[in-house]
């Protein structure tokens, strides 16, 4: 799936990385628990979360993931935007709550760990 | 004859927002070296919980890489409290963290098991009330 049909899917907004919207992403996750996403997410190329602070960007960096979705209209402070902008990583902003921006995704064939296209 | 190539990093423990800086340089480093993707992906994440450690318990300590031929070797010290009982501290979801770090998305405990996971080799050496040093080596292959 494209970032920007997921972007139009959960209605939101784009506020870095726009560049990056046409990269293509093969599955997801949905976690406020950063040590749960490096635990157990493998080649994820999605973070879909509530939670904000500086370890989100640094967590989803670590692992490759080029697109962080904050749910629940949570709103990352300029300093979580500078990391994610030197990391690549697109950051978009979705009123759903993280449940219903999970089902979303999931429906529209955006589907665990395994690699479609 | 094995080439050594070693990076240090001091890591700052005032500051929990700062952690992972040394993990986020290391990815850069090891990519540069044209390490395969999934090797530097579990150096960085074993690293970086490495140093999420640090901050939350020990006040900080030293980060130091060594880039061997066969395998990349993490040294991770610090002069915190040590671990009283380090099986336990391995045990996923075992935890001292206090409650603000768990409201960072951290400290359930998984510090300590996702390094082993990420890891080929690790040791724990710790003396309570002297600090902590974690030795991990993740293996290049191919």
């Amino acid at each position: 799936m494209k970032i920007s049909t997921m972007q139009e899917l959960l209605d939101a907004k784009v506020i870095c990385c726009e560049e990056n919207v046409g990269r293509h992403v093969y599955s997801a996750c949905g976690c406020d628990l950063m040590s749960d996403v490096l635990a157990y997410v493998k080649d994820q190329a999605v973070l879909l979360t509530g939670l904000v602070n500086p370890q989100v960007i640094r967590t989803a960096e670590m692992m490759d993931m080029i697109c962080i979705v904050f749910v629940r209209s949570k709103v990352p402070t300029p300093e979580m935007i500078e990391l994610a902008k030197e990391a690549g990583i697109v950051i978009m902003l979705t009123d759903k709550r993280l449940y219903e921006a999970c089902g979303i995704l999931y429906a529209n064939g955006l589907v665990g760990n395994k690699v479609k296209k | 004859m094995s080439e050594e190539l070693v990076f240090k990093f001091n890591v700052d423990g005032k500051d929990f927002t700062s952690a992972g800086q040394a993990s986020v340089q290391i990815k850069k480093n090891l990519r540069q070296l044209g390490i395969p993707t999934e090797i530097i992906r579990r150096v960085s994440i074993a690293m970086y919980e490495g140093e999420i450690n640090m901050v939350i318990h020990a006040g900080g300590g030293n980060a130091e890489v060594k880039v061997m031929e066969d395998y990349i070797e993490i040294v991770l010290k610090d002069s915190g409290p040590g671990i009283e009982n380090i099986d336990k501290a391995m045990q996923e979801g075992y935890s001292t963290a206090p409650d603000p770090i768990r409201s960072l998305g951290f400290g359930a405990g998984m510090g300590l098991p996702n390094m082993k996971r990420y890891s080929d080799y690790m040791n724990v050496e710790s003396t309570v009330g002297v600090g902590t040093t974690i030795t991990m080596r993740v293996n290049i292959q191919g």
